[in-house]
């Protein structure tokens, strides 16, 4: 019997011949964040330890609720800032440096394809994007890991998703995973791995195949994965630079053609319109033309789904000359320094300032109701984030729609759900 | 162990949002989280909740974010256990790593609010007091009841390194 792609990168992890039931295998990388990382700390702590399995493997990135945004966000980067000088971790990272986690770890070469991570958030199943099996764990799971080098899971099975057809102007990753858990629904994926595959993936760009693993967990997914290629080296030396270190066989980390999967999903692409995921689920998704009209307060382009070049570049070409409506408030978050200074370069972003966006610096920010951008009561907001839940982005009688960069930066130009057609034909 | 306590019911796809708002997640302290626990969606939960109570709950409970906040503010409000009738991951992780006693049960939409709950999770048994009813649930995996034994991940660990 073959093996998944998740299944061999497991097995070697855990250094087992075959995969049961639970494993405790050894980690790559681990990592938490501001919100997060504090608490492993402070179990770790509690606990007694006073070692740390391997200073270079663990991470800390400070990107939630900073730049500190009030005095308890500043002591929790200086809880994890003096933790790590005791410790001597190599990663840690001040927000001037990092940007948000699943987008700065690829690009400082911390994760790679192949390798087997934790990080203390739930959206770490976006490094799967690179083919790497990467897994979101609580802080007590990461506190454990800084000691053991370790964590337990239990073996996953695998849906294997078929993306075939040919995908209109203005449709990209966004937009099929929102599709996809349209169709499944929050719970499709329960504790399974969602392996995005087919023709469509395999001309999808990196970036895109990131915004489709990082939703995995919005279908109950353990993680996602699509298996490396050409075209996912040549994205990481791209955007590694002199962080690019990647020794393996591309070879080694494909599925098996008679690997065992719980179910194959077919999706024809070919008559999808751009999605629009409505409030108070991901699971909402509608074609943006039946939302058509929906009034909005503001827009939100950024995050760890939607903030990387190429959304920003799809946004500027649809915002250039253009004001956004008054009276919206469009904020977009390059996010990454790497990701800012590239749009500087491109001129990005002075086409938004241009449009009277707000351009902040990279954070999580307003995605999870943090800060940069808080909704009152009765807002409606459309966000290229992850999450609609109630109260996501700030009052609990607010309203979150998610979608692509482009349908962002359209809608943000009208005031209201907008078809990037409407703006370019 | 056995656990009895008031039944406060919850529907399907409580997210880790309405448990515990990210805005708080700048806590640790468990109390303080569950002042604010289920804020988003009923803010006077807190209130209502007497030392033991129990949350009853439909499918993937605990949906969403990684935050342990959220298994800490619930236990951090007074509930001694949650029952639901299946959870997302990653809060079924957590609250086996803190110690946090969950139970999966089929049936949890027969239990109303305000139902006298006993949950012996050894026998792996929910007894519906109020309405008379015996529910035989799944037990934990033999890996999982050993971290469940010890009272969380970080004293498994430490006994095992022993």
């Amino acid at each position: 019997m073959g093996l998944t792609l998740i299944e061999k990168i497991l097995l070697r992890a855990s250094g087992k011949k075959d995969l049961r039931d639970f494993v405790y295998p050894k980690v790559d990388f681990c990592f938490g964040n501001d919100i997060t990382a504090p608490l492993a700390v402070k179990e770790f702590v509690k606990a007694g330890f006073d070692s740390v399995f391997d200073r270079k493997k663990i991470g800390f990135i400070c990107d939630h609720f900073v730049p500190a945004r009030d005095l308890k966000a500043a002591n929790n980067a200086k809880l994890l800032r003096d933790f790590a000088a005791k410790y001597k971790i190599k990663n840690f990272f001040d927000i001037n440096e990092c940007g948000v986690e699943h987008v700065f770890l690829i690009e400082k070469g911390l994760i790679q394809p192949g390798s087997f991570n934790i990080g203390a958030d739930s959206h770490t199943c976006t490094l799967g994007g690179i083919g790497s099996a990467s897994f979101g764990v609580g802080s007590t799971d990461l506190a454990a890991a800084m000691e053991e080098g370790r964590c337990w899971l239990r073996v996953p099975e695998t849906i294997k998703f078929v993306y075939k057809g040919k995908l209109s102007k203005w449709l990209g990753g966004k937009d099929l995973i929102l599709y996809t858990i349209g169709k499944i629904g929050v719970e499709g994926a329960h504790y399974k791995v969602m392996e995005f595959s087919g023709p469509v993936i395999e001309k999808l760009g990196l970036d895109d195949r990131l915004s489709m693993t990082n939703m995995a967990i919005e279908a109950g997914g353990k993680t996602g994965v699509v298996e490396p290629d050409e075209g996912t080296l040549r994205y990481l030396k791209q955007i590694q630079g002199k962080n690019f270190r990647f020794k393996g066989s591309l070879k080694d980390l494909k599925s098996d053609k008679d690997a065992k999967y719980r179910k194959v999903i077919e999706i024809d692409v070919s008559k999808l319109e751009p999605q629009v995921s409505c409030p108070h689920l991901p699971s909402n998704a509608k074609p943006v033309s039946s939302l058509k009209g929906i009034a909005l307060n503001q827009v939100v382009i950024g995050s760890c789904t939607n903030g990387r070049i190429t959304d920003l570049r799809i946004a500027a070409k649809i915002l250039k000359n253009k004001k956004v409506k008054k009276g919206l408030r469009a904020v977009v978050l390059p996010a990454s320094p790497d990701i800012y200074k590239q749009a500087e370069k491109e001129g990005l972003i002075e086409i938004f300032m241009a449009a009277n966006c707000i351009v902040s610096p990279a954070t999580c920010g307003p995605c999870l109701g943090g800060h940069m951008g808080i909704l009152d009561k009765g807002e409606v907001a459309l966000a290229t984030t992850n999450r609609n839940f109630i109260g996501r982005m700030g009052s609990p009688e607010s309203f979150v729609y998610l979608s692509s960069a482009a349908v962002a930066a359209a809608s943000a130009i009208k005031g209201k759900i907008t078809h990037p057609n409407e703006i370019i034909k | 162990m056995i656990i009895k306590g008031k039944a406060h019911k919850f529907g399907d796809n409580i997210n880790t949002d309405d448990i515990i708002a990210a805005k708080y997640l700048d806590s640790q302290d468990e109390k303080f989280l569950g002042s604010k626990c289920m804020e988003n969606i009923d803010p006077d939960f807190p209130k209502r909740v007497n030392a033991g109570d129990i949350i009853v709950a439909g499918n993937n409970f605990g949906c969403g974010s990684s935050r342990e906040h959220g298994p800490l503010a619930i236990r951090g409000c007074g509930i001694s256990t949650v029952v639901a009738k299946s959870f997302a991951r990653i809060f079924y992780r957590n609250a086996i790593n803190i110690g946090l006693p969950i139970i999966t049960l089929e049936e949890t939409k027969d239990i109303d609010n305000g139902d006298i709950i006993e949950v012996d999770l050894s026998k792996g048994t929910v007894n519906n007091i109020t309405k008379n009813k015996l529910y035989k649930t799944s037990i934990f995996p033999n890996f999982l009841q050993e971290i469940i034994q010890f009272g969380g991940l970080m004293n498994w660990i430490k006994t095992k390194k022993k």
